[in-house]
C-alpha cells in the first residue's frame, strides 16, 4: 500500500530525513519510535504533504501512485489521514461543521453523495461512542479550548468518521491519561481492517500494549536504523536509544 | 515562500471582475458647486422653500470647512468643483440583455442566488420590462400603509410628510456636523424615509430593495428613520451583489431616531467597486451614520458587512441619551488589494444605565489597510454606564495592515468598560489542517474567515447572513473558482 524509498527531506534548508525506507502493507500496524528531533513528525508531515518540508530525493508510492505528486487535500481524499501531534485550533468554526465539510469533501472526491445533516449526525454519534467523547465538544469551535486529551480524542473521532486507508498517528498517546489511552487505542483497534494500515509514532512502549504492532522501527537522525517486532519496543524502553544511535555511526558509514 | 502561502496570495489577489464602464446619457447639471447649482437641484426636485434654504445654509457652512484628513486613509485631492452634483442617468449603450453582460458578473449573481429579473436590474440592462417586478413591492407597500408605516423615497417624504421631515432632518446629524455631512446636506439627491408609528412593530425587514423605483446607489444619499414610542423596525441597506456605479465620490448620511422603548436595527452590506489591483477607479465612500436613542429603554443596533469601495470612511454611532438605552455596533470590514478602510463607531453615553456593545472584525488581505477607530464617551451624568468592546483583526499575507484606535473618554467614575483586542494571521497550519482533512484551500479560507466573523453574522437577518457569508468568500477568492 505504501512504499517509501530513500526519502530525503529538508526543513528551512536543513536536511532532516536522510534516506528513509519503509514498506507498509494493508492490514498492518507499524510503530515508529525514536528520540526527540529525529524526524518522526517530519516523516508524517511529508507523507501528508505539508509544504514546509521539501523533498529532495527518493519516492513514495501509495496505492500504486506517486504520493508526492498529490496535493494535501488529494492525499486526504485518497485516504491518507494524519492525526496531528499538535492539533490546530480554528476559532468560530464548530467541530461538527468542520467534520461535515471534511467528510463531504472526501465523499465528493470519491463520487459519493454528500451526507445530509441527519445521516451525518447519526454517523458522528456512532463514532463518538468509539472514543467516548463528550457530546458538547461537537458544538464547540474546532479544538479551541480543548484540553490536551480532548484534542487527541477529537483527532481519533475525525479519523473514525473519515475512515482512512492509511492512518498516521503522531504521538496520539502523549498527554492522554491511562483511561483515555485505552479508549483511544480501542478506537484504533476497532477501525483496523484488512483493507487499511496504521502507522503510529510514539515514545512509549505502553501504547503498544494496546495497539499491537506488526513492526517496530527506530528512527534516528533521519534514518530507520533498526526494524523488528514488538519486542524491539521493550528493548528500547529498557536500553534507551544510545545503542541504536551507534547503529548508524557516521564514521562507520563513511568507511 | 511555500505554495500554501502562494495559494493564499493568489486567492486574495484576484481582480474585481465586476466593474466596467458604460457610456451614459444623462440629464445632468453642469459641473461645479455654487448656490445656483443647489437652487437648481432643489428646483428640479420641486422642493419647498424651507428645504432649499436648509440646503443653502449647509452649503454656506461647508464652504468654510476643510476636508478631514485624520483617518488612516490616503487619497489624491478631490476637486469638488469637478463633480456634477445632479444627474438622472439614462443607459445608452448599456447591455441590451444579460447575454451582453460580463459572464463573470453573472456567475457572481448566480453564486449569490439572485433571481433573473434582479440580475438585469443590477447589471444595468436597459430593459423597460424590468419594472414589472415591482408588483411584489407594491403588495408590501399596501400592507405597510395599513399599519400606518411610512416607507418611501426621501423626495416623496419631503412632498408628502413635510412636518415629519422638518422635525427630524438634521436632528441627529446636524447639517454642519462634518465636511462630508455638510456636503451631503447641501446636495443630497434622494434616499429613504421610514416612519414607524407608536406601538407598531414593522412585520418585515424593510429594504431599499423593495423600493425598486429608487434602487441604485445615489451619490449623496439621505436616509431618515424614525421609530415612535414602542415601535420596532429592522432595515436592510445595500445588497450583496456588486453594483455598478459611475460616481467615484459617495457621501451618504443616515439618521436614526428611537423614542421611548423603540428599537431600530440597521443592517448594511456594502459591496461597491473597490478599484482594480492598483486601487484605480474605486469608489470613495465617506458616510455619516448616527442614531439617537432619544427615549428611555430605546435601542439602536448597527450591523455592517463592508467588502467594497476603494476607501471607506464610516463610523455608525449611537447617542445614548435616554436612560437605560442600548447601542450596538457589529462590523465586518474586509479589505483586499489596495483598499483602505477606516471604520468604527462612537458610543456616546449620556443617560443613566446606558449600555453599549462593540464587536469589530477587520480582515485585511493584499496590500490593503484596515483600521478600526472607536470612541466610547461616558458623560458625567451617565451613572452606571457600561461598554464592552471587542476588536479583532485578521491578516492574510504580510503586506497588509491592521490598526486599532480605541479612544475612551470617561467623565463618570461609576462607568464600567471592558476592551478586548486580538490580531491573528490566517495560519498556514490552519489551512494545512483543513487540507489534510480533504478540504480545499479555497473552502478552508472561507471557513476560517467566516468562523472569525461569526459573532457579527449572527446579528444579521437570516437571509442576509447567508448571502454575506458567500460574499466574504467571493471577495477573498478572487481569481480562484
Ligand atoms: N519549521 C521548522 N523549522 C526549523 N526546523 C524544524 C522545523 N520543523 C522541524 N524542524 C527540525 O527538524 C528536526 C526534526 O523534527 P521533528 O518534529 O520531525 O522531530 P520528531 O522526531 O517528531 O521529534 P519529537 O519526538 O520531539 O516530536 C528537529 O531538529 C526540528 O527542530
Ligand atoms: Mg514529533
Amino acid at each position: 500500500m505504501l512504499e517509501i524509498r530513500n526519502l530525503h527531506a529538508r526543513v528551512e534548508g536543513k536536511e532532516i530525513l536522510k534516506g528513509v525506507d519503509l514498506t507498509v502493507n494493508a492490514g498492518e500496524i507499524h510503530a515508529i519510535m525514536g528520540p526527540n528531533g529525529s524526524g518522526k513528525s517530519t516523516l508524517a508531515g511529508v507523507l501528508a504533504g505539508r509544504e514546509l518540508y521539501e523533498v529532495t530525493d527518493g519516492e513514495v508510492i501509495y496505492k500504486g501512485r506517486n504520493l508526492l505528486d498529490l496535493s494535501p487535500e488529494e492525499r486526504a481524499c485518497e485516504g491518507v489521514f494524519l492525526a496531528f501531534q499538535y492539533p490546530i485550533e480554528i476559532p468560530g468554526v464548530s467541530n461538527t461543521y468542520f467534520l461535515k465539510a471534511a467528510l463531504n469533501a472526501v465523499r465528493k472526491y470519491r463520487g459519493l453523495a454528500e451526507l445530509d445533516a441527519v445521516d451525518f449526525l447519526a454517523l458522528v454519534k456512532e463514532k463518538m461512542q468509539l472514543v467516548e467523547m463528550k457530546h458538547e465538544l461537537l458544538n464547540r469551535p474546532v479544538n479551541e479550548g480543548f484540553s490536551g486529551g480532548e484534542k487527541k480524542r477529537n483527532e481519533i473521532l475525525q479519523m473514525a468518521v473519515l475512515n482512512p486507508t492509511l492512518g498516521i498517528l503522531d504521538e496520539t498517546d502523549s498527554g492522554l491519561d491511562i483511561d483515555a489511552l485505552r479508549i483511544v487505542a480501542n478506537g484504533v483497534n476497532k477501525l483496523r481492517s484488512t483493507e487499511n494500515a496504521t502507522v503510529v509514532v510514539t515514545h512509549y512502549q505502553r501504547l503498544l500494549n494496546y495497539i499491537i504492532p506488526d513492526f517496530v522501527h527506530v528512527l534516528v537522525d533521519g534514518r530507520i536504523v533498526k526494524s523488528g517486532d514488538k519486542d524491539l519496543a521493550f528493548h528500547l524502553e529498557e536500553h534507551g536509544y544510545d545503542w541504536a544511535r551507534e547503529l548508524h555511526d557516521p564514521a562507520e558509514q563513511e568507511a | 515562500m511555500s505554495t500554501n502561502a502562494q495559494d493564499l496570495e493568489k486567492l486574495t489577489s484576484g481582480d474585481y471582475k465586476y466593474g466596467f464602464v458604460t457610456d451614459i446619457e444623462a440629464d445632468t447639471v453642469p459641473k461645479g458647486l455654487n448656490e445656483a447649482v443647489i437652487r437648481m437641484i432643489s428646483q428640479k426636485k420641486n422642493e419647498p422653500e424651507w428645504m432649499t434654504e436648509w440646503r443653502l445654509k449647509a452649503f454656506r457652512m461647508w464652504r468654510k470647512m476643510e476636508e478631514p484628513h485624520w483617518a488612516h486613509v490616503d487619497f489624491p485631492p478631490i476637486d469638488y468643483q469637478d463633480i456634477s452634483y445632479y444627474s438622472a442617468p439614462k443607459m445608452k449603450d448599456g447591455p441590451k440583455s444579460l447575454d451582453e453582460v460580463d459572464p463573470e458578473l453573472l456567475a457572481t449573481y448566480e453564486k449569490l442566488g439572485i433571481p433573473l429579473k434582479e440580475q438585469e436590474l443590477l447589471a444595468g440592462v436597459a430593459v423597460d420590462a424590468v419594472f414589472d417586478s415591482v408588483s411584489v413591492a407594491t403588495t408590501f407597500k399596501e400592507k405597510l400603509h395599513e399599519m400606518g408605516i411610512i416607507f418611501c423615497s426621501f423626495s416623496e417624504a419631503v412632498q408628502d410628510h413635510p412636518d415629519l421631515v422638518k422635525k427630524y432632518l438634521g436632528s441627529v446629524v446636524p447639517a454642519t456636523d462634518n465636511f462630508f455631512a455638510a456636503l451631503n446636506s447641501a446636495v443630497f439627491t434622494d434616499g429613504s424615509f421610514v416612519y414607524i408609528p407608536q406601538g407598531v412593530r414593522c412585520p418585515m425587514e424593510l429594504s431599499t430593495y423593495f423600493r425598486i423605483n429608487s434602487l441604485g446607489t445615489g451619490q449623496f444619499e439621505r436616509t431618515l428613520i424614525v421609530a415612535e414610542e414602542g415601535a420596532y423596525v429592522s432595515y436592510l441597506e445595500g445588497c450583496t451583489a456588486p453594483i455598478r456605479d459611475e460616481n467615484q465620490l459617495h457621501a451618504a448620511v443616515v439618521e436614526l431616531v428611537a423614542l421611548d422603548n423603540a428599537e431600530i436595527k440597521y443592517s448594511t452590506v456594502q459591496n461597491w467597486y473597490p478599484g482594480d489591483k492598483d486601487g484605480k477607479g474605486g469608489i470613495y465612500n465617506f458616510v455619516t451614520k448616527r442614531g439617537k436613542c432619544a427615549g428611555v429603554n430605546s435601542k439602536i443596533s448597527w450591523t455592517q458587512v463592508e467588502t467594497g469601495s476603494a476607501i471607506t470612511w464610516k463610523y455608525p454611532s449611537c447617542i445614548l441619551a435616554g436612560d437605560n438605552s442600548v447601542g450596538e455596533f457589529y462590523s465586518v470590514a474586509v479589505t483586499n488589494n489596495r483598499q483602505q478602510a477606516d471604520t468604527g463607531t462612537k458610543m456616546i453615553h449620556i443617560g443613566k444605565n446606558t449600555r453599549s456593545t462593540i464587536v469589530s472584525k477587520g480582515i485585511s488581505a493584499g496590500y490593503s489597510q484596515n483600521t478600526y477607530r472607536g470612541l466610547v464617551k461616558i458623560g458625567k451624568n451617565a451613572d452606571g454606564a457600561r461598554n464592552f468592546s471587542q476588536c479583532d483583526s485578521m491578516l492574510m499575507g504580510d503586506k497588509c495592515g491592521a490598526h486599532t484606535f480605541p479612544y475612551i473618554e470617561n467623565h463618570n467614575s461609576t462607568a464600567q468598560m471592558e476592551h478586548e483586542a486580538t490580531t491573528s494571521k490566517i495560519g498556514e497550519d490552519q489551512i494545512f489542517y483543513c487540507n489534510q482533512r480533504g478540504i480545499s484551500t479555497e473552502d478552508a479560507v472561507n471557513m476560517i474567515v467566516n468562523g472569525f466573523c461569526k459573532e457579527v453574522f449572527r446579528e444579521l437577518p437570516m437571509e442576509f447572513a447567508v448571502e454575506a457569508q458567500k460574499l466574504l468568500g467571493i471577495s477573498l477568492e478572487g481569481s480562484v473558482g
